[in-house]
C-alpha cells in the first residue's frame, strides 16, 4: 500500500494551515482597508482637530494652542452662520429633488416601453459623466446672456428678454441652480436605488395589495414605500453626506456667490483654510460638518433597524 | 357572494395561448377545484377572474354582471396567494384590516370584522405580530383571514397549501374545506396536486393547455374520466392504457387484479407479465406488461392488503389477472371517450 498523504502534518508545517483559520484569514483581508482608513482618513481628522485647536496659519506655522478661540470665531461671522444655513438648504433641497425625480424616474422605467434598455442606460449618465464637465455645461444654460434656458422661456412666451431672470447673479435663484444641478447629478444614483427596491418586492404581495382593493396611490404610499424605506434610507445617508462635504458645484458654478449666497461648508473651509491660509479657521469650519453628519447617519441608522422588516 | 361564470375566455400572451377558451360556470357558494399540470393556464384563469390580468378575448360575469372592464378592485373578489402576499410591514392585525381600509370602511366596523375573521381562524393572539414572526401555517391562516374578512363575492385560491409541509396540509386542507362550508363562499381553488382537488372539491375542472378537458364531482373526475388526459392524470398511479383495435382500453390498478380474486361474472382476463414491483404497506404496486399487447404499455396493479406480504409474484413470472368488465373503459384514436368499440 501507498501512502497518499501523511496523516499528521508534521511538525515543520506548522503554519501550512494558518490560512484555513478564519480569525487570521479575516484580519488579514481587512488589514490593509483598515490601515487605509487610519492613515488617510483617521490622521488628518485628527490633525485637522489639532488645526483647529492652534493658531496655525501658512505665514504664521506656530502650533500654539488656543483652544476654543477659532470656533467662537467662527460662530460670531454672520458670514459663517449663513454658508451653515446654505448648506442645509443645498444638501437637504437637492436630496428632496433628487428623491422625487427620483421615484418617477423608477415608475417609468419600471414600465416596459420601446428602447427602455437604452433609456436606462442613458439616464445613468449624469452620474457618470465628469462632474467639471457636466457643471460647465450647466453653467452655459444658466449663463446671464446665453442661457438655453431663458431662451425657451422667452420663445414660449412665458418671459420677456428684459427681464429674463439672471440664474446665477441673483441669490436664491444662484441656489436653486446648484440645487438643480446637485440634484440631476444625484437622481440617477437615486433611481437605481429605488429600482432595486421595487422590483425586490414579492409579486404576489403586489398583486394582494391590488385585488385587496388599493388603488396606485394606495399600493405606492402604503405598501411599496414602506418595504422599500430602509434601502432608500441608505441611499439618502450615502446622498446627504455626499452632498453635505461636497464643494464641486458650488466652487465651478458661483465661486459661493453672489455675495455668499450659494457657499456651503466644504467650500468655505477651502476657502479660508487652503486659498486664504488660514488653517486654523479653516479647519474649525470643516469640523462643523462632523457633529451634523455624524446626528444624521445615527439617526438614520436608528430608523432603518426600526423600520427593518 | 356570487356564481362566477366565464364565457369562451381566451387570453394571448403575444401568439402563445395561455387560456384557450375556458367556459366554466361555479354556481353560488360551491367549491370549484381547478386542477392541471404546471403551465396548465389554470393561475392565468385564476388572475382573470380578479382582474389581475385582462381576457384577450370572452366574457366574465360575477353575480350576473359583466365585469370585463372594472378593475380588481371594483370586482369584490379576494385571492389567497401561493407565498400568501402578506404585507411584511403591518401586523397581523392592520393585514387582516387593510381590504376594508381600502374600501373606507368605519374603524368599529373593522376592528369587529377583524375581531371575526381571526375568531374564524384561530389567530386571536397573533394580531399584534408581524408575518416574519409567524410560521407557515400562522401565514396561511392570515392570508386566509384576510380574504375572508371582507366577505368576498369570491374567494379565489391559488395552489395555498403548497409551502406548508406534508402534515400540516393535511390538516389545513380539512380546515379550508370547513371555513368555505361555513362562509359558504363561492370559491375556486387552483391546485396541480390530484389529493386536493378529489379532497376538497365540490366538483372538479380538469385543465390541460389552456382548455377544460372535463368538469364533474370527484367521483364522476376518477370513474369516468372524458378523455385519455383526465384518465391519466387523475388517479395514482394513474389508468393504464393499452391501444387495442384502433382505440384504447382503460382501466384502474386497482381494479387490475388476479382473476381469483375477481368476483363478477363479467370480465376481461390478460395475462400479465410481472417486472418489478413495490411494497408500500398499505399496498403494493407491481408493474409489467400483458401479453397481446404492445409491450412499452407499461401496466400497473395495485393489490389490495390480503396481497401485501405475500410473495407469489416475482419479476419475470406470468399471471392470469382479469379486470370487471364494468370497470374497463374505451377511448377511440383521438382519447376522447367513446362506450365501446
Amino acid at each position: 500500500m501507498v501512502a497518499i498523504a501523511d496523516s499528521v502534518p508534521k511538525p515543520a508545517a506548522r503554519f501550512r494551515f494558518i490560512l484555513d483559520r478564519r480569525d487570521v484569514l479575516g484580519s488579514l483581508m481587512v488589514g490593509p482597508a483598515i490601515l487605509y482608513v487610519l492613515l488617510l482618513v483617521g490622521v488628518p481628522f485628527l490633525m485637522a482637530v489639532y488645526y483647529s485647536l492652534s493658531a496655525y496659519t501658512i505665514y504664521d506655522p506656530s502650533w500654539s494652542f488656543v483652544g476654543l478661540d477659532n470656533f467662537e470665531d467662527v460662530v460670531a461671522d454672520p458670514v459663517f452662520r449663513q454658508t451653515l444655513y446654505n448648506t442645509f438648504i443645498f444638501t437637504f433641497g437637492s436630496q428632496l429633488l433628487g428623491l422625487i425625480l427620483g421615484k418617477f424616474g423608477a415608475l417609468v422605467l419600471l414600465r416596459p416601453f420601446p428602447g427602455r434598455k437604452l433609456v436606462r442606460a442613458l439616464v445613468i449618465l449624469p452620474w457618470a459623466v465628469p462632474i467639471a464637465l457636466a457643471t460647465v455645461a450647466w453653467q452655459w444654460m444658466f449663463d446671464s446672456l446665453y442661457s438655453v434656458i431663458n431662451w425657451t422661456l422667452i420663445a414660449l412666451g412665458v418671459v420677456t428678454r428684459s427681464d429674463a431672470p439672471n440664474w446665477l447673479g441673483t441669490p436664491h435663484l444662484a441656489m436653486l441652480s446648484v440645487i438643480v444641478v446637485n440634484a440631476w447629478r444625484f437622481f440617477p444614483f437615486a433611481i437605481v436605488i429605488f429600482l432595486a427596491g421595487i422590483t425586490a418586492i414579492p409579486q404576489d404581495v403586489l398583486d394582494a395589495a391590488t385585488v385587496d382593493g388599493a388603488g396606485f396611490w394606495r399600493r405606492n404610499y402604503q405598501i411599496i414605500m414602506p418595504m422599500i424605506l430602509p434601502i432608500v434610507a441608505v441611499g439618502l445617508i450615502f446622498g446627504i453626506v455626499f452632498t453635505f462635504t461636497d464643494l464641486s458645484i458650488v466652487f465651478l458654478m458661483t465661486m459661493g456667490g453672489p455675495v455668499g449666497a450659494t457657499s456651503v461648508l466644504g467650500f468655505s473651509g477651502f476657502q479660508t483654510g487652503i486659498v486664504s491660509g488660514d488653517v486654523s479657521h479653516g479647519a474649525a469650519i470643516s469640523l462643523f460638518m462632523l457633529p451634523v453628519l455624524f446626528v444624521v447617519v445615527v439617526a438614520m441608522l436608528r430608523f432603518i433597524r426600526r423600520r427593518e422588516i | 357572494m356570487a356564481a362566477v361564470v366565464t364565457r369562451d375566455i381566451v387570453k394571448k400572451f403575444g401568439e402563445v395561448p395561455a387560456v384557450n377558451g375556458i367556459s366554466l360556470n361555479v354556481p353560488n357558494g360551491e367549491f370549484m377545484v381547478l386542477l392541471g399540470p404546471s403551465g396548465c393556464g389554470k393561475t392565468t384563469f385564476l388572475r382573470i377572474i380578479c382582474g389581475l390580468e385582462q381576457q384577450t378575448s370572452g366574457d366574465l360575469l360575477i353575480g350576473g354582471n359583466v365585469v370585463n372592464d372594472i378593475p380588481p378592485r371594483a370586482r369584490g373578489v379576494a385571492m389567497m396567494f401561493q407565498s400568501y402576499g402578506l404585507y411584511p410591514h403591518f401586523t397581523v392585525r392592520h393585514n387582516i384590516a387593510f381590504p376594508l381600509k381600502t374600501q373606507g370602511a368605519p374603524g368599529a366596523e373593522i376592528s369587529k370584522k377583524v375581531e371575526w375573521a381571526s375568531q374564524l381562524l384561530g389567530i386571536g393572539h397573533l394580531l399584534d405580530r408581524r408575518p416574519r414572526q409567524l410560521s407557515g401555517g400562522e401565514r396561511q391562516r392570515v392570508a386566509l383571514a384576510r380574504a375572508l374578512v371582507r366577505e368576498p363575492t369570491a374567494l379565489l385560491l391559488d395552489e395555498p397549501l403548497s409551502n406548508l409541509d406534508a402534515k400540516l396540509r393535511t390538516s389545513a386542507r380539512q380546515e379550508i374545506r370547513q371555513f368555505q362550508q361555513r362562509v359558504g363562499v363561492t370559491t375556486i381553488y387552483v391546485t396541480h396536486d390530484q389529493v386536493e382537488a378529489m379532497g376538497m372539491g365540490d366538483r372538479i375542472a380538469v385543465i390541460d393547455r389552456g382548455q377544460v378537458r372535463q368538469v364533474g364531482t370527484p367521483s364522476e373526475i376518477y370513474n369516468d374520466p372524458a378523455d385519455r388526459f383526465v384518465a391519466t392524470f387523475v388517479g395514482a398511479p394513474p389508468m393504464n392504457i393499452v391501444a387495442r383495435n384502433g382505440g384504447y382500453l382503460g382501466f384502474r390498478p386497482e381494479n387490475f387484479l388476479p382473476k381469483d380474486m375477481v368476483k363478477d361474472a363479467a370480465f376481461t382476463e390478460f395475462k400479465f407479465r410481472v417486472d418489478r414491483s413495490e411494497y408500500l404497506g398499505s399496498e403494493r404496486i407491481v408493474y409489467g406488461t400483458l401479453e397481446g399487447f404492445d409491450a412499452k404499455d407499461v401496466v400497473t396493479a395495485k393489490l389490495p392488503p390480503a396481497h401485501v406480504a405475500e410473495e407469489w409474484i416475482r419479476p419475470g413470472e406470468w399471471h392470469p389477472f382479469a379486470v370487471r368488465d364494468a370497470a374497463l373503459r374505451h377511448f377511440d384514436n383521438d382519447g376522447k371517450r367513446t362506450s365501446r368499440h
